[in-house]
């Protein structure tokens, strides 16, 4: 692909950038979550998840992410997280669940709000996946 | 003619407007934001702006894949709250002001070449109506008319950071340009450092924003020369929708008076920033 852009936002660790190709790749997954915000649709996932799938292009593996509610696999499969939490919002969850349970090291929901009260997770050691490898 | 009387900053979060909905800010996880809020909400009061111009991001509400403005300008008569899958925020609807809104169009367009997307129809979230909950509370009508532009900052290529401050630029020629005898006030919202996905959710970066508040303060030409890839790294993925806040800040005088200034760490998975500023 030609670009104007030496995409070096891949260096950064743990982070999913919705470019082109990630949009692409996540196309469908997104419009299925995006399409849970009206009632009449989330009614109908409700009653019937695979046959409300069946309605979009889901790759395989997508679905199954869905199905299984795999927050961070629905990322590396294209989705973005204000489409992805849609389906969060779905659940029931909040943003800090779903935090949790993508972070780097498994965390509660519990651990991840503490972490937020205490300042977050730091800038320092998290800049580059050349920090991440050498942990 | 029309009269702008300041810009304020601030973050969007929506579990700021969950708190506000569900009577939860006297607590003490929230209590202290609001109250950094306070005087914020005293300066609008004072200033009671007619029109308040809101420079937010969609989150997949009004605009999905299918098709993504990087600048929409809302010229409709009102705006609802979107649902954005717990139902519709309990807030009022928006009024518009189509006549200043397509004259903001018309002057943007053909006088400074920033071809913004007409939206007829619009439905709001929260990067809209939490702004306008932390300026103005819980009004059975929000107290003035409001002009939407939605930028994008979810889909990569986002526009620079100089373009947006260039916007400001534009927009505020044409705020000056506008007849009737109105006042208008910009409101940037977004940010500040968060990240909500991968592995590296719960980023927070307390010095960069600072650096960041400083900038808008004294010296936002320093701000315009940040590519993508330094926000996405040091303010988070989802915190690179700061730049939201330069189109406010070009649309002020290089010089400001800085009326109030907060930052709190967290606000759910968010750094949470405030300026209120008035041109010097």
């Amino acid at each position: 692909m030609n670009t104007t852009t030496d995409r070096d936002y891949r260096q950064i660790p743990g982070t999913y950038v919705f470019d082109g190709d990630h949009c692409r790749k996540g196309y469908a997954l997104n419009m299925f979550c995006k399409s849970l915000d009206q009632e009449t649709n989330r009614a109908a996932f409700r009653a019937d998840p695979a046959g409300y799938l069946d309605r979009y292009r889901l790759s395989d593996d997508q679905r199954k992410a869905v199905l299984l509610r795999d927050w961070l696999v629905m990322l590396r499969l294209g989705g973005n997280i204000y489409y992805t939490f849609k389906l969060a919002i779905f659940d029931g969850l909040t943003m800090q669940h779903v935090g949790a349970a993508m972070s780097a090291k498994k965390m509660t929901v519990d651990d991840f709000r503490a972490m937020m009260i205490a300042g977050g997770r730091p800038i320092a050691g998290n800049r580059n996946v050349e920090e991440w490898s050498h942990g | 003619m029309a009269k702008f009387i300041g810009g304020v900053g601030t973050s969007h979060v929506p579990s700021i407007g969950a708190a506000i909905d569900h009577g939860k800010t006297e607590e003490p996880y929230w209590k202290p934001l609001f109250d950094g809020v306070k005087p914020a909400r005293d300066w609008i009061e004072e200033a009671k702006p007619d029109v308040v111009i809101v420079i937010y991001n969609d989150h997949a509400s009004r605009f999905g894949l299918d098709v993504t403005p990087t600048f929409a300008i809302g010229v409709a008569d009102h705006f609802e709250p979107h649902d954005e899958g717990y139902g519709p925020r309990p807030v009022p609807a928006c009024q518009g002001d189509p006549e200043l809104a397509w004259h903001l169009t018309e002057s943007l367009v053909l006088k400074d070449e920033f071809d913004v997307a007409i939206v007829g129809e619009m439905s709001v979230d929260h990067g809209l109506t939490v702004p306008l909950s932390l300026m103005f509370g819980q009004p059975d009508q929000w107290p003035c008319r409001v002009i939407p532009i939605c930028v994008n900052v979810i889909q990569y290529p986002q526009p620079t950071a100089l373009r947006c401050f260039k916007l400001g630029q534009a927009l505020r020629r044409a705020i000056d340009s506008y007849g009737p005898d109105i006042k208008v006030a910009v409101l940037g919202t977004g940010g500040m450092s968060h990240q909500l996905q991968g592995e590296r959710a719960g980023l927070i970066n307390a010095s960069y924003d600072n650096q960041w508040l400083d900038g808008m303060v004294n010296d936002p030409q320093s701000l315009t020369k940040i590519g993508h890839t330094e926000l996405l790294r040091e303010a988070g993925s989802e915190g690179l929708e700061i730049i939201m806040w330069l189109i406010m800040r070009g649309a002020m005088n290089e010089s400001v008076r800085q009326v109030h200034r907060f930052y709190h760490v967290p606000a759910s998975n968010t750094a949470y920033g405030l300026l209120v500023l008035e041109d010097a």
